[in-house]
């Protein structure tokens, strides 16, 4: 099960789901896989926070990174993103896409919105930026989003008066605006209650199950990570520990929290995580 | 009858009760000290007879106020322009910034007693040199504030837009200018305090022997003619500029910034 370095999605296991999602996964051509090969980073001091890290992606695949406060997770995002270069190795999406096209979206720990911007004006800041569509054509893009995500009648309110779980909505349809063929999430629900937590994990899933995107997501938070992903990435002192394959079955709910697989796998995660 | 009224109404109402309250007592310790010591009208007159003087003089008085606001104004929008446009200039290149703003900042240290002089020699007993003063008098509270600004988006923010491509000047509009409005705001409010001392201080010097007739000058002649009490009455009416200057700006930015930011969206 554990698969450190280059790990890739099982085409084998049992049961028609495994196959099934293989299936739809290579059928999608709008979302790219990404591929880390020897990936590190050092800082001026000597500072490796990703040390020759080699990490598949498969196309559509939700992919959790977890590890230690410090242990490299959002650097090795943000590498990915292209927000930070890499001292060795390379990141490559195939098919390839570019950020600057609205490719590659990215949702913050913090919501991050422009507080002098309404919600729908909010989501269409990515549209704006690179430049495509008609304002009209983005205006719609963005309000269809807004209702996806629940706020339909919030399209006009301002950030100040929305709450913190609206706020990250709005993030999240602004992070899909573009039709993103990569999603990557950095703790996105960290300064979120568990109710709420819950409530936009879900939403997640349900927006995946529309798009299936590809997905990094950075979390501390081993039963999200459980919850949302194909495959669980272990991180520890910049290197990659191990790579999970996720047994449970899709798709998921709330429900699975309750049955013995779920508290099963949670425990070979929370073994991983602290090394044994 | 306060009980009945919103807190919000409650709060105006007990402040200004509170403001009317010192100012009686101040007007009744300053009628009480010329009483006491028997101080002659030409060193300290008493609060009614600098109301008198007031009345007397409503007209010049009237007419030196609005030509002071209107530099006060005028020169606020230029240092406003002006600054503005050196802090989009000092956020764009560091050089341009390390080069520059110390002499922002010696044109704020220099005292402007000092160079009105100078200004008159080059410009002429004219508004334009009141203009030019209260200019500088108010640069640099704009070109700080801004520049700050202007410089200080979220690390978030600049990510979100390095990832969609965004250059130099969609960074600008989309994300550097809008983010300095309260910063700016900031600023203005700042500058329009002494917006009013810097056109009286030049009209100090422009209205001396002209027929400039701001606040500066009319105060000026009033001294020269020991009439105390219309110069009381010219210093009453300087500061109710100032408070006219800096309310309007506040109202300004209160509407503007109203359902930017959280506190905005509280205090309204």
């Amino acid at each position: 099960m554990i698969s450190p370095g280059v790990s890739t999605l099982p085409v084998t296991g049992s049961g028609q789901e495994l196959v099934a999602r293989k299936n739809l996964l290579s059928e999608s051509a709008r979302v790219s896989a990404i591929r880390c090969q020897s990936l590190s980073i050092e800082y001026p001091g000597g500072i490796r926070a990703v040390d020759k890290i080699s990490l598949k992606v498969n196309p559509g695949e939700i992919v959790s990174l977890i590890g230690p406060s410090g242990c490299g997770k959002t650097t090795l995002l943000r590498l990915i993103a292209g927000l930070e270069q890499p001292t060795e190795g390379t990141v490559s999406l195939d098919p390839p896409v570019q950020g600057d096209a609205g490719g590659i979206a990215f949702v913050f720990q913090q919501p991050s919105l422009l507080p002098w911007r309404t919600a729908i004006q909010n989501v269409v800041l990515p549209l704006d930026l690179i430049g495509k569509g008609s304002p009209s054509t983005r205006r719609k893009i963005a309000s269809e989003l807004l209702r996806t995500v629940g706020l339909g009648d919030a399209a006009t309110r301002f950030p100040s008066e929305l709450s913190g779980g609206m706020k990250m909505r709005v993030s999240i349809a602004r992070a899909l605006v573009t039709d993103p063929h990569v999603l990557l999430l950095d703790e996105p629900f960290a300064a979120l209650d568990d109710m709420l937590r819950n409530q936009l994990g879900q939403l997640l899933l349900e927006l995946w199950e529309r798009r299936r995107f590809t997905v990094v997501m950075v979390t501390h938070n081993i039963a999200e990570s459980v919850l949302l992903s194909h495959r669980i990435a272990v991180m520890r002192e910049g290197a990659l520990a191990s790579v999970l394959e996720n047994p449970l079955p899709q798709p998921r709910n709330e429900d699975i929290r309750a049955t013995v697989e779920f508290g099963k796998f949670y425990g070979h995660v929370s073994r991983a995580l602290r090394g044994e | 009858m306060t009980a009945v009224l919103p807190p919000r109404q409650r709060e105006i109402l007990l402040s200004v009760s509170l403001v009317a309250a010192v100012a009686c007592i101040l007007l009744g310790v300053w009628e009480f000290i010329v009483w006491k010591f028997d101080l002659p009208k030409a060193l300290l007159p008493t609060p009614r007879q600098c109301w008198k003087a007031a009345v007397l003089e409503r007209v010049a008085l009237f007419r030196a106020t609005v030509s002071t606001g209107f530099a006060a104004f005028s020169g606020l929008l230029v240092a406003v322009a002006v600054g503005y446009g050196l802090a989009v200039i000092f956020s764009q290149s560091r050089s341009l910034r390390l080069a520059l703003f110390p002499y922002v900042i010696l044109l704020q240290t220099v005292p402007i007693v000092a160079i009105a002089p100078l200004l008159i020699v080059w410009s002429g007993y004219t508004f334009r040199t009141v203009l030019i003063v209260t200019a500088i008098v108010c640069l640099f509270p704009i070109v700080n504030s801004v520049t700050g600004g202007l410089l200080s988006t979220k690390q978030d923010t600049n990510d979100l837009f390095r990832l969609y491509g965004a250059g130099r000047w969609k960074r600008l509009l989309h994300l550097q200018i809008p983010s300095s409005v309260n910063h700016l705001m900031l600023g203005i409010k700042t500058s329009s305090g002494l917006a009013v001392i810097g056109a009286i201080v030049a009209e100090f010097f422009v209205g001396n022997g002209t027929s400039y007739d701001g606040l500066g000058t009319l105060m000026t002649g009033w001294a020269n003619l020991l009439r105390t009490d219309a110069l009381v009455s010219a210093v009453f009416a300087s500061a109710m500029l100032g408070i006219v200057l800096f309310g309007t700006v506040h109202l300004i930015s209160s509407v503007l910034l109203r359902r930017w930011t959280k506190f905005a969206t509280t205090a309204s």
